[in-house]
């Protein structure tokens, strides 16, 4: 059977297409801009002009944040999102993969890093990736530092905390998020991780030469339409995903923005409990939620004077481990070695909190 | 011709192998689809995020669920 290979100029999109979808992305940043803009003020006139409620009673406060603040979000995760998943279309686990093969540790854990942050990664394929890195020669504690650093510099997060917080806060978060990703991929690679790696994935057969090669993929160059066509499937499944725990933590921030007084929040997390942070990650490492379910309660507690360290601690525990993802892990990596994985992210985010409550106080 | 679908169960697979049986039955084209799960075996195909499609032994789609059409498209192609 004769291959026909592909060549890139019969898949691009044609011109008139292309004009299309500029057209139309121009169209929607504008009409996203707006809706942005609008939103506080449609939900203020409709309580204090429409139904000529006062926004200082509670409930109506309470109600009035809910609705502007869920809009809010889902305004913001739709862009987020969506430009990132479209950028991210430019870079595959493949190639990721071919940038990291053979790299020695030091190096490799910095590289990975950063490649984990900017790959498009699914939680689902943690195991096909991790056995495809390992194959490829990439050292364990590599691979490690990858598989930290992407679900923990999370682009949602990042973009949530610039909003809310601004940009020193939105580069703390990555700069730390990277720097355990490196620095526990580093110290996991010091401890001869094989020795608690499933066997099948370490066998010589699997080593071997792929059958049909899958290498023959990454140069399938997705045309403008179909990066358009992923980015878009993107932002519907994670609204999907996610608007349950969004709705939840709107409205239980909106209960603390209303009710919960600040001095009994001071008590457990404020600056004065020197074990604010450690509750914070404790609380958030069993949580699971995703970014965007996190925010409005970071929001909202900041506000309360919850110190900032704590609140990233609190952000990271709930990104950087999630159960689903140490189960699927759980089928390449002995118990023992998932326990010292958490276990030593865990204490990477505790370290981060307690370090920038004291850089930033 | 042979269609192979790898990926260990999960929704996104379950979507590709029904239009891939979506888009055979629209060419007509007589087709044996399997469903690969296991891990290992997925590795073996190098692929490295699910769900995978081969058509007749060479992988030609990784990480995402094509549409039916695309299907129809990469099963013509191949």
């Amino acid at each position: 059977m004769t291959t026909h290979p592909t060549h890139a100029a019969e898949r691009r999109t044609p011109a008139r297409t292309r004009w299309l979808l500029a057209a139309g992305l121009v169209a929607a940043s504008g009409a996203w801009a707006g809706l942005y803009w609008l939103n506080e003020r449609v939900w203020t006139w409709l309580a204090e002009d429409a139904l000529g409620l006062s926004r200082d009673t509670r409930w109506v406060e309470a109600v009035h944040f809910f609705a502007y603040d869920t809009a809010k979000i889902a305004l913001l995760l739709t862009g987020i999102v969506f430009v990132v998943s479209l950028l991210r279309t430019f870079l595959t686990i493949e190639r990721t993969r071919a940038m990291l093969g053979g790299k020695r540790e030091g190096v490799g854990n910095v590289l990975a890093a950063g490649l984990g942050v900017a790959t498009p990664f699914c939680s689902c394929s943690a195991v096909p990736a991790f056995i495809g890195f390992v194959k490829a020669g990439v050292p364990l504690g590599v691979t490690l530092s990858f598989l930290i650093a992407s679900p923990l510099v999370n682009e949602i997060a990042v973009g949530l905390l610039w909003t809310a917080f601004g940009w020193r806060v939105a580069l703390l978060y990555v700069t730390a998020g990277l720097t355990i990703a490196i620095v526990a991929g580093w110290a996991l690679g010091r401890l001869r991780p094989e020795r608690w790696v499933e066997p099948f994935v370490l066998a010589p057969s699997l080593l071997a030469s792929p059958q049909g090669g899958a290498a023959g993929i990454a140069a399938r160059t997705p045309t403008m339409q179909e990066r358009v066509r992923t980015a878009l499937t993107e932002v519907r499944e994670i609204l999907g995903k996610v608007w349950p725990y969004l709705l939840v933590a709107v409205a239980l921030g909106a209960a603390i923005h209303g009710w919960v007084p600040a001095d009994l929040i001071a008590r457990v997390a404020g600056e004065s409990n020197p074990a604010g942070v450690l509750a914070a990650v404790g609380l958030g490492v069993p949580l699971y939620s995703n970014a965007a379910g996190a925010l409005p309660l970071v929001e909202v507690l900041a506000a309360k004077g919850v110190p900032m360290g704590t609140l990233l601690a609190f952000m990271m525990s709930v990104v950087a481990l999630s159960l689903p993802e140490m189960v699927l892990l759980r089928r390449v990596l002995k118990p023992r070695l998932l326990a010292i994985f958490a276990g030593v992210v865990a204490a990477g985010i505790v370290a981060v909190g307690y370090l920038f409550n004291a850089i930033l106080a | 011709m042979e269609i192979t679908v790898l990926g260990p169960g999960c929704a996104n697979c379950q979507r590709l192998e029904a239009n891939v049986n979506a888009a055979l039955e629209a060419a007509g084209t007589q087709a044996t689809v399997t469903h690969v799960t296991d891990y290992a075996q997925i590795a073996a195909w190098d692929v490295m995020s699910t769900p995978g499609l081969a058509v007749n032994g060479r992988v030609v789609s990784t990480g995402r669920v094509p549409s039916v059409a695309e299907v129809a498209e990469l099963i013509a192609s191949a």
